[in-house]
């Protein structure tokens, strides 16, 4: 698998059982097992949730409505960095609009999306509790604050850089 | 033997913390005091304002503490403080100094819920011991249960989540409601935007929330509990987790918990992102692994809550003060406080404030003595405008009434409510119609949509603050707002629809003017709304052409050397040119 761009599994019903059996398959598991797929794959492949429905206490409807209805989940892949910037109360009166705009410009795609290179996308999120450092995001696991519109090309280059060494 | 110990919550850690206790471990594992120096880890201890935060401890046990640390500065503390004993005194923050910032910051609080955060490492069970960690839980299974609940209900202890429901009468119904299997939950899913106070406390603090649902279990005879702990705080989860593996192998979690003859186990279960469920019944629906759905009250959670069995569910906070109220007692904590609101409440202080941070104040307390006696005053030199309290359940208390104690009830006939806690400080340039409008969209995206005026009302609300804030409104829509407001609350089953229209109810009932200027004159006084603003260039202007480069549209124009001007058709207002001229040559009208 290693070789290839896609990291989904090639034996879904494999894959199906071994979180199955990881979280349990009861109807109170539906987020653990859809926050292990993710866990796994950065995103929620439908295949592999239609093995899991075959095997688990939960119908497709009602794992699709659980998804669907909590922001923590994506049926998109995910970029190899993850910036989700904080539009809270407090980054948004510090100037998170301006924040967004900026990267939205230097990346050339909108929130939500994932740039055409597969390297960033781009979110937003409601707080990320670090209110005292306004404006904020989040690259990858790394929380960067004090952000600057004007700095972000340079805020972007220096975090890849670190998280690549 | 030093130590050194580095504040390792989460907004340290954003501020550069981790790089900083690297720096340490590598200089003392290299150097000739490996063996006669330790470094530990705390949590926050509320002074976001002067993070990384790092102290350390001389052989005599004298503390220094020191702010604002980064790598350089902490291998300059290691060679001058920790090898040669001189503190390096201009880094010092010292709380003990009066007239100084630590001080005026920390002396007016009363630590109850954050009595041991940022004091005592937060992953060690015997930390949490030796400053007398689960004392309290031996303390009420030696009581009759009954006593325990009374103790809670004399302390005067409400609901820290935001409603502010006596906790011991909560507890009181859970245990009158028959039935074998009853179940303990603790509501960790801080979901307001610019709060942090649960976070920090279970960061900094796991055993205390620990052993306060550990108590009301045993007071309520609850078998299981669990911990909705909101999954954008993996670190929170984590020392969660931690804790109760370290409960759970010293008996104060599992089977007959110090022999008292009761069990109780506890499971923290992750959030996925959805602000309803913050509401007790969503969560509950929640952890069941439903769609986060409120139901209609009653039943209330006590008779029939979570899989149709009595449960009793408290706020983290609620929980962190069952210990300290059941060691010190229900009158030490009913003396704090006025006359209905007892004890202390932890705020997440933040906006356009000098010292932003995590404060515990006694109730009773002004709005105004938090922000400028404690926080400091603004940060700009601009004068304050309002504070926001309770996020988008809250609404706006402006300057004028600071004087405002902190008590449920006072705070309640404002407009606004006390809320979880955030308190957001806002000055002249934060426009009021622009906070609501934010508000409202936050809580437009996050409604359920179960009910019909909170899925469709607070959709036509933000359609409207959409409008006024784009130069569209006009002067009918405030009574249209006024009156799809007083149709939420009334049309709405969750806390979520009944408060959606607070920060607009507030915003217009104190600062209506701004609204009509909006509407009227089609004014932002305070520069925010992008339709309404027009960026200019001064004679001041030198021609230095740093706005030309940042500008995405080319909108600027001119001779380097002499003034620019902007087009403003091309002008997309993003106010890049404004944040980088140096001259102030550039101005928002």
């Amino acid at each position: 698998m290693s070789h290839h761009e896609c990291t989904c599994p090639k034996d879904f019903a494999a894959e199906a059982r071994d979180i199955v059996g990881a979280c349990g398959g009861g109807r109170e598991q539906a987020i653990p097992v859809l926050q292990e797929i993710q866990k796994r794959y950065g995103f929620l492949p439908k295949e592999l949730m239609r093995e899991i429905c075959k095997i688990a206490d939960f119908s497709e409807a009602q794992l699709y409505g659980v998804a669907t209805f909590y922001s923590q989940f994506r049926f998109k892949p995910r970029g190899k960095f993850a910036l989700k910037v904080c539009v809270g109360t407090a980054c948004h009166v510090a100037g998170a609009g301006a924040v967004v705009d900026a990267l939205c410009d230097e990346l050339k795609a909108k929130v939500g999306d994932t740039t055409g290179d597969g390297r960033f996308s781009i979110e937003t999120v409601a707080c990320l509790g670090c209110c005292s450092l306004a404006p904020v995001m989040m690259i990858g696991e790394d929380t960067v604050g004090y952000l600057d519109p004007l700095q972000i090309k340079k805020t972007l280059t220096k975090a890849s850089e670190k998280q690549n060494a | 033997m030093h130590k050194v110990i580095v504040g390792l919550g989460s907004c340290g850690i954003a501020a550069g913390a981790r790089a900083v206790y690297e720096t340490f471990k590598a200089q003392i594992a290299g150097g000739e005091l490996a063996e006669k120096v330790k470094l530990e880890i705390t949590s926050c201890v509320g002074m976001c304002y002067c993070e990384p935060l790092v102290e350390v401890v001389d052989n005599d046990g004298r503390r220094t503490l020191y702010g604002r640390i980064d790598e350089k500065k902490a291998a300059r503390i290691y060679e001058e403080h920790v090898v040669r004993g001189r503190p390096a005194a201009d880094l010092v923050v010292d709380p003990s100094a009066a007239g100084s910032d630590a001080h005026a910051f920390l002396s007016r609080q009363k630590k109850i819920v954050l009595r041991n955060c940022g004091v005592i490492d937060p992953e060690s069970l015997d930390a949490y011991i030796a400053v007398g960690g689960y004392e309290a839980l031996r303390k009420a299974v030696a009581m009759d249960r009954k006593a325990v609940i009374e103790t809670v209900k004399r302390s005067g202890v409400r609901g820290r989540g935001g409603a502010g429901f006596s906790t011991g009468l909560k507890w009181q119904f859970a245990f009158d409601a028959p039935g074998e299997k009853k179940y303990v939950v603790c509501n960790a899913d801080e979901g307001d935007p610019g709060a942090f106070m649960d976070r920090s406390t279970l960061e900094g603090d796991p055993h205390s929330v620990l052993e306060g649902m550990i108590i009301c279990a045993y007071a309520v005879g609850a078998q299981k509990g669990y911990i909705y702990c909101r999954a954008e705080y993996p670190l929170a989860v984590h020392r969660l987790k931690i804790a109760i593996r370290q409960a759970s192998a010293r008996g104060f979690l599992g089977k007959n918990i110090l022999g008292a003859g009761f069990d109780l186990a506890l499971v923290v279960k992750e959030g996925a992102g959805a602000f309803v469920c913050g509401e007790e019944t969503a969560l509950m629906a929640s952890i069941e692994g439903h769609r986060g759905m409120p139901r209609k009250r009653p039943p209330f959670p006590a008779q029939s809550g979570l899989f149709g069995c009595p449960t009793n569910i408290n706020n983290v906070e609620t929980y962190a003060n069952i210990p300290w109220v059941i060691t010190n007692g229900a009158d030490k904590f009913a003396a704090i406080g006025t006359e209905k609101s007892k004890g202390s409440k932890v705020f997440a202080l933040a906006g356009k404030i000098k010292r932003g941070g995590l404060v515990e104040v006694p109730m009773g307390i002004t709005i105004g003595e938090i922000v400028e006696e404690i926080g400091g005053g603004s940060n700009t030199g601009r004068p304050l405008k309002a504070v926001q309290l309770g996020g988008p359940s809250g609404g706006c208390i402006p300057a004028s009434m600071f004087d405002t104690k902190v008590d449920y009830d006072e705070v309640t006939r404002t407009g606004a409510i006390m809320g979880s806690g955030g308190m957001l400080v806002m000055d002249e340039t934060t426009c009021m119609v622009d906070v609501a409008r934010f508000f409202l969209q936050f809580t437009q995206t996050e409604s359920c949509g179960k009910c019909t005026f909170c899925r469709i009302g607070t959709m036509r609300m933000l359609e409207i603050l959409n409008r006024i804030t784009e130069g569209r409104g006009a002067m009918a829509d405030l009574d249209a707002l006024e009156s799809l407001s007083s149709d939420i609350i009334k049309g709405s089953l969750c806390g979520l629809g009944q408060t959606a229209p607070n920060p607009v109810l507030t915003t217009l009932k104190y600062f209506r003017d701004e609204y009509v200027e909006h509407i009227g004159q089609k004014k932002c006084r305070a520069g925010v709304c992008k339709a309404l603003i027009k960026y200019r260039i001064k004679d001041n202007c030198n021609g230095c052409t740093a706005c030309v480069k940042v500008c995405p549209t080319n909108a600027i124009t001119g001779q380097r050397k002499q003034q620019h001007s902007i087009t403003q058709d091309k002008c997309v207002k993003c106010g890049r040119c404004y944040l980088k001229c140096n001259f102030d040559a550039i101005v928002v009208e």
